[in-house]
């Protein structure tokens, strides 16, 4: 049992090396993931910045925004694995997979691990440009520790919802749309604006929707804010993101190769 | 009847539908252990589904096939150490390098790193990609890529090898280089499963070829034989009107040529020719029927002219 794990733990390897070896010689998504998470930042905090206020929380706007855009960085790359495995299962490729002697699930699974990677690696990115805008965490050894769990457990979500709809969609296309869905929510979050700026019913949309507990959570880790029960429902956030998404893609991957 | 071990591939009756069209009607296969059937058949007419039901990459409504032995249907993972299969659809990584698919290819076969890189180096060099092992895949030649899935198909060093269409869409020099390739994996006692339109193709490599047509097998002999049976040349005749061309069929069958193939769109006649003299014999006898011939074309029979051929005798 345990040389069957160290073999499927093997593949995987294999696999999302692949998929970062994609990355790192596809020039254009490569340019995304380094230069997406710095423009947005740029765009934040120089060219909306001075126009938002900051509300109640009495935080400068860099500060206030650093949160919301760290995981604008980090979900727009994981949520390309929709079109990653999209692209796989529609291509030629799964069927040279499927007749070797690994689990049919690894395949999809690389593009998850790849893109948790890539997509940690990209957020950190966006970190080192704010910190460089200014920018200035007070968080401890501890809470960095926390921030890097927080990050992983959202890009480890993003991507996994992104394999479920890279599955599910027969088209890249369709695939593609998932980023846009993503990226969205930090906006409509406690994020960028604060929610108490916002009309009613979209005010009660930013404050029950996940993104809001997650950069209030970070906002609290990294600044010193009050965290209040925002660190537990993220964490119940991203565990029922996984939990729900993992089953079904298996379902459908299924689906897709049996038949 | 065959036994398993003198049979590496079984096909039963096997049947397939897609949304209510019926894409295999019931295909029977044999292949003897150690040669190469040909399934030689047009666009469309269930190669690649049968090619799909047979590598375990679909289930059959109906039918079984067995696989070295094991029930496609039942033993998938037995089936799968057993075979290699070139897709029609390219099945390598364009984004890695040659060498890099192989080793991939070979590490998910779990042979150890070492002995990943030796089995690469070899397959590169046998196929003829050593030279280009470390280029991206993307670079190669249509040929270098239908070699390089043909590698990773071989990985493994499996004894049953399934090859779709394998020389589609290459130069002559390509295929002729692929054919040598399949003749050596043959000589070393592979047993191989190849689907193709040419007929030249099937001539070329077979043992025996399967005709399929309409997700049926239409007939199933050695190349010899069906080549018998379908003629050597065709011979083409353009004639000058529509009367001309009736009355040169009516002369022609009087004269005891069976299988004309009149086109009155192009005002065309094609037979048979069942030996050299054929062809002066049937001059002579439009000749004298005083049939002017707009027209003469000599040329080896394609897939079109075996359909003709076979779905007439039917
Ligand atoms: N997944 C599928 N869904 C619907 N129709 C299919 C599917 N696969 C193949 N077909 C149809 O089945 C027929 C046979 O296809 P195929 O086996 O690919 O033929 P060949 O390989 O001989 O060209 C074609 O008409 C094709 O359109
Ligand atoms: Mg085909």
């Amino acid at each position: 049992m345990s040389t069957a794990i160290a073999t499927t733990a093997g593949d995987l390897r294999r696999l999302a090396g692949r998929a970062l070896r994609h990355e790192a010689r596809t020039p254009d998504a490569l340019m995304v993931n380094i230069a997406l998470p710095v423009i947005i930042m740029l765009l934040f905090v120089y060219v909306f910045g001075g126009a938002i206020t900051t509300g109640s929380s009495g935080l400068a706007y860099v500060d206030f925004v650093v949160p919301a855009v760290l995981l604008m960085a980090g979900g727009y790359g994981a949520a390309l694995t929709a079109v990653s495995i999209s692209r796989e299962m529609t291509g030629g490729m799964i069927d040279r997979f499927r007749t070797l002697p690994i689990s049919g699930w690894v395949v999809p699974a690389g593009f998850v691990v790849a893109s948790v990677v890539r997509s940690v690696v990209a957020t950190a990115i966006a970190l080192a440009v704010a910190i460089a805008l200014g920018f200035r965490p007070s968080a401890s050894l501890a809470e960095g520790a926390l921030v890097l769990v927080l990050v992983f457990g959202y890009v480890l979500a993003v991507s996994a919802v992104a394999a479920l709809w890279g599955l599910f969609v027969r088209s890249t296309q369709a695939a593609e749309a998932f980023s846009f869905m993503v990226i969205f929510f930090p906006y409509v979050s406690d994020g960028v604006v604060p929610a108490e700026t916002m009309p009613g019913p979209l005010r009660g949309f930013a404050e029950h929707q996940p993104t809001t507990p997650i950069v209030e959570a970070l906002r609290a880790l990294l600044l010193d804010q009050p965290m209040g029960n925002a660190g537990w429902l993220s964490a119940i956030w991203l565990t029922a993101a996984v939990l729900i998404s993992v089953p079904i893609a298996a379902v459908l991957f299924r689906r897709r190769t049996v038949r | 009847m065959h036994t398993d071990t003198e049979v590496a591939i079984h096909a039963r009756g096997l049947t397939k539908s897609f949304g209510g069209t019926r894409v295999l009607a019931g295909v029977d296969l044999a292949v003897p252990t150690g040669s190469l059937l040909a399934l030689l058949g047009p666009n469309g007419s269930g190669k690649t589904t049968t090619v799909r039901i047979l590598t375990t990459l679909l289930a059959a409504d109906s039918g079984t096939a067995t696989v070295a032995g094991h029930d496609v249907a039942r033993e998938p993972v037995a089936v799968r150490r057993a075979i290699g299969l070139t897709a029609q659809q390219a099945t390598v990584d364009d984004l890695l390098t040659g060498r890099e698919n192989l080793e991939l290819f070979s590490g998910l076969y779990h042979v150890g790193r070492r002995e990943a890189r030796r089995r690469t180096a070899e397959l590169l060099d046998r196929f003829g990609l050593g030279d280009a092992a470390d280029r991206r895949v993307s670079t190669y030649s249509g040929g270098m890529r239908r070699r390089l899935d043909l590698a990773a198909s071989m990985v493994a060093a499996p004894r049953i090898l399934f090859l779709d269409e394998p020389t589609t869409g290459l130069d002559p020099r390509s295929r002729a280089e692929l054919w040598t390739v399949i003749r050596e994996l043959l000589a070393s006692g592979t047993t191989i499963l190849l689907t193709t339109q040419y007929l030249e193709e099937a001539d070329q490599l077979a043992a025996r070829i399967a005709v399929i047509n309409g997700g049926r097998i239409v007939a199933e002999d050695a190349p010899d034989v069906l080549k018998r049976q379908i003629g050597s040349e065709r011979l083409t005749l353009r004639l000058s009107s529509a009367a001309d061309l009736s009355h040169a069929g009516a002369v022609l069958s009087a004269g005891g040529d069976g299988g004309l193939h009149l086109d009155a769109g192009r005002c065309e006649l094609t037979l048979a020719l069942q030996d050299p003299d054929h062809l002066r014999r049937a001059l002579d006898l439009l000749h004298g029927a005083a049939i002017a011939v707009e027209r003469v074309e000599l040329r080896t029979p394609t897939l079109d002219d075996v359909f003709f051929e076979l779905t007439a005798a039917a």
